[in-house]
């Protein structure tokens, strides 16, 4: 029986997987979860495919934000610059959808790193509102620039094709999401191990003394910047494919505050704290929804007061964590996970 | 170019900017005080101007009445704000303290259109309509007011922090905490305070919009992220910053909405402060009347 985590050496400690059965469950979950478009009903699959987005996100911004400290409230306009760039590529150039997720990301990451620039000179609030006024920005242009985003009116995404295959429904969605999803979180569970996301963990912690230890800060700043933009900005893309007409109103700053909230909900500086806010943010309008449909008969009026009631419970949960579990679901995870590895045992 | 056009432009801009000077410079004393910085001040403008449609609307109240419920309800909503939210995140990362802003924004929005809806609500006429004239142009008399209204307001705050026992000790707590504590000054209750004070200047500040605009909706929460180009343009600390902010930003506004907007179809007038913040932050980043600070390790 294990009680404890006795780790002995370096590579032990930055293991991914602390056993094998850890492997096999992973795999195993992985396994499943590819089978679900074969037997799970279509809506339900429409609210999986966006978790499978947000969760990219999440984990993007969560790069930025909670593993360098870098507060960053412009993602939305990340996304819209993500999606209008994929749905651009898309339609004026007819590119396969596996050159334009990418680009568009790289469009994203681009913009992404010079929002980042000023991240040297101000940080903290001062960086809240540069990106913040960023947003205000990008939202517009891409309302103004008619020839390029449709302006008011957005863009119609073309279903993407591989050859004469058309990934035209939510299980073909499905697929392509969760494989850039499993793919990205992978990416980021490595990038942690790598110089340049312990570059990001010191300049989180204390940028002078990282910068002291020899980190360049502006590189790494904007590195990371770039690959969390790069992440949201193929959300976007997914997004543009999923929703196939993305307008300005799409990417409103609200989308931004909810994926602020979930990587607080799900836990700061936590690739699976990410993934679970992300799950717990997209279920929660639906679970609210289900919830007050059950209700409808006593409180008919109820069902109107979904997007308020959404909002509510978004905004209080938030505080709440942030009062009670400021590290998040992760950890609340980690501590439930903890006291039953040593029980009856745990103190 | 049209002189009267610009005249109006400018009146326009001044008020919109006193305003943006009130919420400003509520945002400026929880800034100053607790070092938070507060994202919900919209909101508390908005829940300030709803209390008192609902109390001069429903429950026929003379306004001075109204007003000093209004105060009262504020005051109490940022007491209680600080000392149930702010409070037990006192000395938390920044990140944590801007989230719980948000969060509590989207409390506040959702109670607000739980309780109200989201349609516009027409706000009870309080100041005489008919317009005066000034020189060529013709200036709502509920302008003046609100302009009038300001002026008090910032007289009597300044007033307040410069002679009395309790202004003086929040701005020692602003300048030092620990130097604070040990003069015997209550820090917690200056941090209730602070905020008590900022939720009542901006409900001063919704009631005005509320009687120009002459009705209320969810927009008014917009003025929340508006006032932090005020902000930045002033320099985050400084009251004084926060009112020449407000009114700069609110006459830039107002330009680049009848200028350039005629150019561009629409959308400038909002997006004009926050070039305005972004500027400010590349070549002054601590605003016109800011207090520099310099990172030592």
């Amino acid at each position: 029986m294990r009680c404890g985590d006795f780790k002995t050496s370096y590579a032990a400690d930055m293991t991914i997987f602390e056993s094998n059965t850890a492997r096999i469950m992973l795999g195993l979950f992985l396994c499943t979860l590819f089978t679900l478009p074969l037997y799970t009903p279509g809506y339900l699959l429409d609210i999986i495919n966006r978790i499978g987005i947000a969760v990219i996100g999440a984990v993007g911004l969560n790069i930025l934000t909670g593993f360098t400290g870098q507060i960053s409230l412009g993602n939305a306009a990340f996304m819209a610059i993500g999606a209008f760039s994929n749905g651009y590529l898309a339609i004026r150039f007819g590119l396969p959808f596996y050159l334009c997720i990418p680009l568009a990301g790289l469009i994203a990451a681009f913009f992404g790193m010079f929002v980042g620039i000023p991240s040297l000179r101000i940080k903290g609030l001062y960086l809240a509102m540069a990106t913040l006024a960023a947003h205000f920005i990008v939202e517009f242009i891409v309302t103004k620039w008619e020839s390029v985003t449709g302006g008011v009116n957005g863009l119609s995404i073309p279903a993407p094709k591989l050859g004469s295959f058309e990934i035209n429904s939510d299980a073909r969605l499905f697929v392509l999401i969760f494989i850039i999803a499993v793919l990205a979180v992978l990416f980021a569970k490595n990038l942690f191990r790598t110089k340049a996301g312990k570059a990001f963990i010191a300049i989180r912690d204390q940028a002078i003394s990282a910068e002291v230890m020899g980190v360049n800060l502006l590189k790494y700043k904007l590195l990371s910047f770039g690959i969390s933009s790069f992440y949201v900005g193929v959300a976007g893309a997914l997004i543009s494919y999923q929703a196939k007409i993305i307008s300005p109103e799409t990417f409103p700053i609200s989308v931004a505050i909810d994926y602020l909230g979930m990587i607080i909900i799900g836990g700061l500086g936590s690739i699976l704290g990410s993934i679970y806010g992300a799950i717990f943010i997209t279920l929660l309008p639906e679970l609210l929804r289900m919830s007050t449909s059950a209700l409808a008969h006593s409180y008919p009026d109820l069902v109107y007061k979904l997007a308020a009631m959404k909002e509510l419970v978004f905004g209080l949960l938030v505080i709440i964590f942030l009062i009670f579990e400021p590290a998040g679901l992760a950890a609340r995870w980690h501590s439930i996970k903890n006291y039953w590895k040593l029980y009856p045992f745990s103190h | 170019m049209d002189v009267t056009f610009l005249l109006q432009l400018l009146i326009n801009g001044l008020v919109v900017g006193s305003i943006y000077a009130l919420v400003a410079t509520g945002f400026v004393i929880i800034y100053k005080a607790t070092s938070a910085l507060n994202l919900a001040q919209g909101e508390f403008l908005m829940v300030g101007a709803y209390i008192c449609l609902n109390l001069l609307s429903k429950h026929q109240i003379p306004f001075w009445q109204a007003i000093l419920i209004t105060f009262a309800f504020s005051a109490l909503l940022g007491i209680v704000i600080e000392r149930l939210i702010l409070r037990p995140l006192i000395g938390s990362h920044l990140i944590s303290v801007i989230m719980v802003t948000l969060g509590l924004s989207s409390v506040l929005k959702a109670l607000i259109q739980l309780a109200y809806g989201t349609d516009t609500i027409p706000f009870p006429e309080v100041f005489p309509s008919a317009p005066v004239q000034i020189g060529p142009i013709p200036v709502s008399q509920g302008y003046l007011y609100a302009i009038g209204c300001v002026t008090v307001l910032v007289a009597l705050l300044t007033t307040f922090f410069k002679y009395s026992k309790t202004g003086v000790a929040m701005r020692a707590t602003a300048s030092s905490q620990q130097v604070a504590l040990s003069m015997g000054i209550s820090v917690k209750k200056m941090f209730a305070i602070s905020w008590a004070i900022a939720a009542i200047v901006s409900s001063v500040g919704g009631i005005l919009l509320g009687t120009i605009r002459g009705g209320i909706d969810m927009s008014l929460s917009f003025m929340g992220l508006k006032v932090l180009p005020v902000v930045i343009l002033g320099g985050l600390d400084s009251i004084l910053g926060a009112i020449v902010g407000g009114v700069i930003i609110g006459i830039l506004e107002n330009l680049s909405g009848g200028y350039i907007d005629p150019m561009v179809g629409g959308g400038a007038k909002e997006v004009a402060p926050y070039v305005a913040l972004i500027l400010i932050l590349m070549f002054k980043p601590y605003g016109l009347f800011g207090k520099k600070r310099i990172e030592r390790v």
